[in-house]
């Protein structure tokens, strides 16, 4: 067992920056007051939370009052999808894609049984929704259209900006799933045209249970949850005020990052991709250029995906994949079905997502090992010897 | 996730392998499921002189063939039909709840393979 711990699973989660602790710490012991309180330890926590607020909003080109803290992407999405249906005084058709997460998908599901009907579009071979195909989706009833900025698994980055020129002409609102993007890419919200946006602190370096959704001013969304008045009756309850202290600061310190970091994981990202397809038999899933800076997404022919993450593990790889025995459902990735990965391929992927403290020594220990465990689990596999 | 002894079936398997002059080959499993797996015996005299195993799976799958081949080598046919993919997961000193289904894979492979010897030889 290896002592060396590598670990390639940031789009999983990342581990919080120092800096962010720091900011955070003061707000569980020292200044833990209810923002919502008249007296001073509340005013000085929500003068915090306004601070915070601010930052995410100039992080993504938006307002202050248009930002709300929620508990992550999920619940983001949620109020998005749900909030807008809740609006309208009957059901009415959704358009999203047959990539988006099950924070989106699920939601789709779930109004679907409530009488809302919901197109989700299919995926080109690398996982790209294309602009024409929403456009010929929508329908006399189409409130809402919702396609993910990135997708997490192949990491193929989605033509956001041009969909949401095209809701804009339409006067549908235009919802995006960027919990993958924030932080890693530019995002300006008012170039993308979208009238919602999802962000989750913990893919950026920030803590866990802490997200938001952007809002643009003057669109029609009610709440999910009923309670008190906070985040302008949107998202009720007490304010997770270390969390939000230190989503505005991850947030602040990732978005002046962004041009560095992306060019260095490009290049780690690439050099880790180039050199797994030299082993035989590998192949990239996702667009090869107009992907997320550290996402590496390939498949073993012959071997299963789990086996290969639990021969990682061992050497102290920590990454994911989207195999059924790697899911806790059974089931394989709706992600690699919906780009036509036939079955042996979508069992056998393996996906390496770089992050913040990735190095070159990374990528050269991931690559000393790949190739033994591949022969490894190959000399085990019955196809391969049949092939 | 995984117990040390299931570790260790992955990482040092027993019996990997095809015979190329089988008395009996069995397969269960398939690529919609995720894995499949392939079984051979030597029969001589109803016991099973040899056996070899090649398995497309997750870790517990290849643990659960290599134990299997393990357990079932030098016992007579009708003691290794007995045998079942619980035994094979208490053989492995347990496996994770949703582990279980792909344990399957090895008895049933077995099972398989004693049926198609069978099949050819005996006339029950």
């Amino acid at each position: 067992m290896n002592n060396r711990v590598v670990y390639m699973d940031h789009g999983a989660t990342t581990p919080v920056r120092e800096e962010v602790v720091q900011a955070m710490l003061p707000f569980f012991a020292e200044e833990y007051g209810n923002p919502s309180s008249l007296h001073a330890p509340g005013r000085r926590v929500r003068k915090s939370v306004d601070e915070a607020r601010e930052k995410t909003a100039a992080a993504l080109g938006a307002n202050p009052e248009e930002i709300y803290f929620t508990s992550g992407g999920t619940e983001s999405n949620n109020i998005a999808l749900r909030g807008a249906a809740k609006k309208r005084s009957a059901t009415g058709h959704i358009i999203t894609s047959s990539i988006e997460h099950h924070a989106v998908l699920d939601v789709c599901r779930d109004l679907e049984k409530e009488g809302y009907s919901v197109t989700y579009l299919p995926v080109d071979c690398y996982g790209r929704v294309e602009a024409d195909a929403v456009r010929q989706a929508v329908r006399e009833d189409t409130f809402i259209i919702s396609i993910m900025a990135a997708n997490n698994e192949i990491g193929t980055l989605q033509p956001v900006r041009e969909i949401g020129a095209l809701a804009r002409e339409k006067g549908i609102l235009f919802h995006t799933d960027a919990v993958q993007v924030v932080g890693q890419l530019p995002v300006d919200v008012n170039a993308l045209n979208v009238d919602f946006l999802s962000l989750s602190a913990h893919k950026f370096n920030g803590p866990k249970g802490i997200g938001a959704l952007y809002v643009r001013r003057g669109t029609q969304v009610a709440p999910v949850y009923h309670g008190g008045g906070q985040e302008r009756k949107l998202r009720p309850g007490t304010e997770n005020v270390p969390g939000i202290v230190g989503l505005g600061k991850a947030i602040e310190m990732a978005n002046a990052e962004i041009p560095e970091k992306k060019k260095t994981l490009e290049a780690l990202r690439d050099r880790l991709t180039e050199g797994l397809l030299e082993i035989e038999e590998v192949i990239l899933n996702g667009h090869p250029e107009e992907r997320l800076p550290g996402n590496i997404n390939v498949s073993f022919r012959h071997i299963e995906g789990e086996a290969v993450l639990l021969s990682l593990d061992l050497e102290g790889i920590a990454a994911s994949s989207g195999s059924a025995c790697s899911s806790g459902s059974l089931e394989p990735s709706h992600v690699l079905s919906a780009i036509g990965l036939e079955h042996s391929l979508a069992h056998g992927s393996v996906r390496f997502s770089l992050g913040r403290g990735n190095t070159e020594a990374d990528v050269d220990y991931v690559l000393e090992k790949m190739p033994s465990i591949t022969e490894r689990l190959r000399n085990i596999s019955p196809t391969y010897h049949t092939r | 996730m995984y117990n040390e002894k299931v570790i260790d079936h992955f990482s040092n398997p027993r019996n990997v392998g095809e015979i190329p002059d089988a008395d009996g080959i069995g397969e269960s499993g398939s690529f919609k499921c995720g894995d499949t797996m392939n079984i051979y015996l030597k029969i001589k005299n109803g016991r099973i002189e040899d056996i070899k195993f090649m398995t497309y799976g997750c870790g517990a799958a290849i643990a659960s063939s290599s134990m299997l081949t393990e357990m079932v080598k030098g016992k007579t046919l009708d003691e290794a039909i007995e045998i079942t993919n619980q035994d094979v997961a208490e053989a492995l000193g347990g496996l994770p709840p949703l582990k279980l289904h792909c344990s399957n894979l090895a008895a049933d492979a077995l099972h398989d393979a004693i049926r198609n010897y069978r099949k050819e030889r005996e006339f029950i």
